[in-house]
């Protein structure tokens, strides 16, 4: 069953405009934050990097906070996943490997948390934030980002475990290990990739919340992440898009690399695991 | 012993009940109460039965809210569902080469974080330096020259549909992609030497094989689509004249900009209650398909 050449053909120009279609706006990004600021104002547009200047990053990495900003968000994103991943391997042990009753109950559960539309939480979030004077504080935001990213990590290292033959952790406790010992030396080990995987996939829900971010620091800009800051880029950069592009950019570059390190299972396993929870 | 799987996942649990629960709960009080700025800051709110429901209910605005919110649901879920099968299927008939290269920009399009994507649409759309403006004057077009998109209420709704479709095809994509790539092989050649084409082939064998699959992403893409909040709140806040107005997007601006956090919690928690259809239909679709818990 051989195509036709001309079906072959129109398939490969097809999938060529897919690929301008799903790339340009990305590349148009990281191109005009490394034009000259006269190339950008051009009366028409280059398409191709002819002249590269690296003064636009200089003035993002130098613009008022951003360092601060930077480290606010890796702080809050960070702290938020090391807390999801602790509470979540210890829920997804006892998932994976215990039966008890309510298991099924709790896995319910986990599956709606994970559906939550956080979107409608945005108000009660402020009352109880005021409530409880955590206006204001990263605090506040590391707590709602850990519970954000807990039911995923959750559900995705129970799929790990349950990959893992629980007949080596009875082999080990034959050869003298309790369970926690067979956990450490038998299990953990098998499930480091896991753990890593999950984890940046939290890491980039954290990096990346928004709406939380904007209503819960208010007085205190200090306390702002880079995803408000860069929504109010015309407030810190006016016009100048050069700049602009390039705070945008460098926001993308961690995101951009935790996908390229976990290519393999962006495009397999966790696409599954998403829809299947 | 027997305590053990209970201590497990006690942190979870605590973690859930005061972050979720309570959240939602709280929600759904202040829908009955009378919450204000007043109310906010000294505390001490008084119940007022349905008043708020009443009053948003009887809102012509808010029902203009509720039909945009489905309408902009529908067309950008259409567009999605639509785009990713016809995707996902040219990648399964390519060559290896070419298949790389459009799951590598599938990735590259679903990679970039919403925020700096919202950045560059407006930045691509920008009436004097955009490069839209520019494509469309070089093409012909002269009445694009200095348009500004986001003046006009019909034109910043089609850009947050372009811009929302363009982050969300990728993983519906690539998904049904990985899903196809299940359907035995020997069906399909069957099909061909029985003189099926390729739109029978598909009607007739592919999809009603991963009709659960496409259930399940259809879901997934009206929860995610009717909740939008970040995309449309970042470009326009529900503007101009409230062309972009959806139900997340009215709820936060209510609370926001009148302060009635009352008003805006029983918007919020219609918001809740229709998405919480859309759930119950997935969570029975995913446990036919799954089986065990």
């Amino acid at each position: 069953m051989r195509p036709r050449i001309g079906r072959r053909i129109s398939l490969n120009v097809l999938a060529l405009i897919v690929v301008a279609c799903s790339v340009f706006p990305v590349y148009w990004m990281v191109l005009t934050a490394f034009k000259p600021t006269k190339d950008i104002q051009a009366e028409t547009p280059s398409f191709l990097p002819t002249n590269v200047t690296f003064t636009h990053f200089g003035t993002a990495v130098n613009a008022d906070g951003f360092w601060l900003f930077w480290r606010n968000s890796a702080l809050v994103a960070v702290t938020a996943v090391l807390l999801a991943l602790v509470v979540a391997c210890l829920a997804a042990y006892a998932v994976a490997r215990m039966k008890w009753r309510g298991r099924k109950q709790f896995i319910l559960m986990v599956f709606i948390a994970q559906m939550t539309p956080w979107e409608a939480l945005l108000i009660p979030m402020y009352v109880i934030a005021r409530d409880t004077d955590m206006l204001d504080k990263l605090t506040m935001l590391t707590l709602i980002y850990f519970m954000v990213t807990l039911p995923f990590t959750i559900v995705t290292l129970r799929g790990f475990l349950k990959a893992i033959p629980i007949e080596l952790e009875e082999a080990a406790q034959v050869d003298g290990c309790n369970q926690f010992q067979a956990f450490r030396r038998i299990v953990f080990p098998l499930l480091a990739p896991g753990l890593l995987s999950t984890s940046l996939f939290g890491f980039i829900t954290a990096w990346n919340e928004f709406a939380f971010a904007n209503l819960l620091i208010i007085k205190n800009q200090d306390q702002r992440t880079l995803p408000v800051w860069l929504s109010s880029f015309s407030n810190t950069f006016g016009t100048d898009w050069g700049a602009t592009m390039a705070a945008a950019t460098l926001f993308m570059l961690p995101v951009l690399l935790i996908f390229l390190v976990l290519q393999g299972r962006v495009t397999s396993g966790v696409a599954a695991g998403a829809v299947k929870g | 012993m027997r305590l053990l799987p209970y201590l497990l996942v006690v942190p979870t649990v605590l973690g859930t009940a005061y972050l979720l629960v309570y959240p939602l709960i709280r929600n759904l009080v202040i829908s009955f109460q009378k919450f204000g700025i007043a109310q906010l800051i000294r505390g001490g709110a008084d119940f007022v039965g349905l008043d708020n429901y009443r009053q948003i209910l009887s809102d012509g605005m808010f029902w203009s809210v509720v039909a945009r919110t489905f309408v902009f649901t529908a067309i950008n879920v259409a567009l999605i569902m639509g785009l990713a099968t016809a995707v996902a299927l040219l990648i399964g008939a390519l060559g290896k080469g070419l298949r790389l290269a459009v799951m590598g920009g599938l990735v590259v399009a679903w990679a970039i974080p919403v925020i700096a994507a919202t950045t560059v649409f407006q930045w691509l759309f920008q009436s004097q330096l955009g490069v839209v403006n520019w494509v469309l004057v070089a093409l012909g077009f002269e009445r694009f020259e200095g348009y500004a998109w986001f003046a006009n209420g019909t034109s910043t709704f089609a850009i947050i549909v372009v811009l929302i479709v363009w982050q969300s095809v990728p993983f519906a994509a690539l998904t049904l992609y990985a899903a196809m790539t299940t359907v035995p092989r020997e069906l399909h050649e069957s099909a061909q030497i029985d003189g099926a084409g390729g739109v029978r082939t598909f009607t007739l064998i592919t999809f009603p094989i991963l009709r659960p699959m496409f259930g399940l992403i259809l879901c997934l893409e009206i929860i995610w689509v009717f909740k939008c909040f970040v995309q449309i709140w970042a470009i326009s806040q529900g503007g101009p004249g409230n062309a972009t107005l959806t139900l997340p997007v009215y709820a936060y601006q209510v609370a926001q900009s009148l302060n009635r956090y009352d008003l805006g919690a029983a918007i919020s928690m219609v918001t809740v209650l229709i998405l919480a259809v859309v759930l119950l239909a997935y969570f029975r679709q995913m446990f036919k398909e799954e089986g065990e818990l």
